[in-house]
């Protein structure tokens, strides 16, 4: 599978498995499963830091910046005016000019608010992001947000943490068949098959979080996603059979008695 | 001089630059970014910019996170 790397703005990627670092018991674990799962990209919160608390810890500490791809996200933001600010400070911080942009519409389904999307993805453009941007299952707002000049798209496959899996196969299809630029299947994902369908639909990467830090095992989960997706991108690759109603007998009826 | 420091009030000496405070709070300065009332500030600006009083200070660094708020 090495010759086999995602690229995203003129930046290559070994793993196909993105995930991100929150709902973990503590470091040590979200460190054990990163490492277990095999991901080179890292998806991170912006926050306040903690001030009265001097012994707390910074998880850059136990994810190495120069071995990690640290990608910052705007979760948590509901309008683009904080999608924009989480945006900077997160550059300001000093990782990197990407972004994993979110603005959400609402909370209790945790959708994103496409139309601030793109306008929050517009502002950061201009301003040299490279923006990700986590979108709906909407065949429609993907091309926009490309049209604009996001360098990929990261399509829900159903509301964060709900581990439904996709939703929409048939849209995320047409994603699949109509963006020119890669697709991450972000956020739904609920087990290991999830991911190997979505990455069998031709999907470039999957990001996923719950699923792994919310599993009863999350290293354990860690190691099947990463064979989950490893898998699926070969089915894709080699390319799998129709279906058919009737059967097709596989053992040649020539010799028999 | 009183400040504002991430929401909470916080007493400061006189002339004090932002790497001042970051050290004071035993923050690596690599690692976060401050804005000072709504602006964010270049990290290689912290050793010139002196806070003054009254000045509303947001140090924000990298939390786990994923596809959520994580609160």
């Amino acid at each position: 599978m090495h010759d086999d790397r995602l690229t995203i703005a003129g930046r290559e990627f070994r793993s196909r498995l993105w995930v991100g670092t929150g709902k973990y018991k503590d470091f040590v674990e979200t460190k054990k499963a990163i490492e277990t799962s095999g991901a080179d990209v890292v998806t991170v919160a912006v926050r306040r830091v903690n001030i009265t608390d001097r012994n707390s810890e910074n998880l850059l500490d136990y994810l190495d910046p120069k071995q990690y791809t640290i990608l910052p996200n705007t979760a948590g933001c509901y309008t683009v005016e904080d999608a924009v600010r989480y945006a900077r400070l997160a550059r300001a911080a000093g990782v990197s000019d990407l972004v994993k942009l979110e603005v959400i519409g609402d909370e209790r389904t945790l959708f994103p608010d496409t139309a601030g999307l793109i306008e929050a993805a517009k502002i950061l453009i201009k301003e040299g992001f490279v923006v990700l941007p986590y979108t709906n299952d909407d065949p429609i707002v993907a091309q926009k947000l490309v049209d604009i000049g996001c360098p990929a798209v990261m399509p829900l496959a159903a509301p964060i943490g709900s581990g439904l899996g996709i939703r929409n196969p048939y849209n995320l299809k047409i994603i699949l068949e109509t963006v020119k630029v890669p697709v991450i299947v972000d956020a739904g994902v609920g087990t290991a098959s999830d991911a190997a369908l979505a990455m069998e639909y031709g999907a470039d990467a999957v990001l996923m979080n719950t699923a792994i830090a919310g599993a009863q095992e999350p290293i354990a989960m860690a190691e099947a996603m990463k064979y989950a997706v490893e898998a699926g991108r070969l089915a894709y690759k080699a390319g799998r059979i129709p279906r058919k109603l009737y059967a097709t007998a596989s053992s040649p009826i020539e010799g028999m008695l | 001089m009183h400040i504002q420091v991430n929401g909470e009030p916080r007493q400061v000496r006189e002339e004090i630059n932002v790497t001042g405070l970051l050290q004071d709070l035993q923050l690596n300065v690599e690692r976060v970014a401050v804005e000072i009332n709504l602006e964010i500030l270049d990290q290689r600006d912290f050793d010139a910019r002196m806070l003054q009083e009254g000045d509303r200070i947001e140090i924000m660094s990298f939390i786990g996170g994923g596809t959520s708020p994580y609160l």
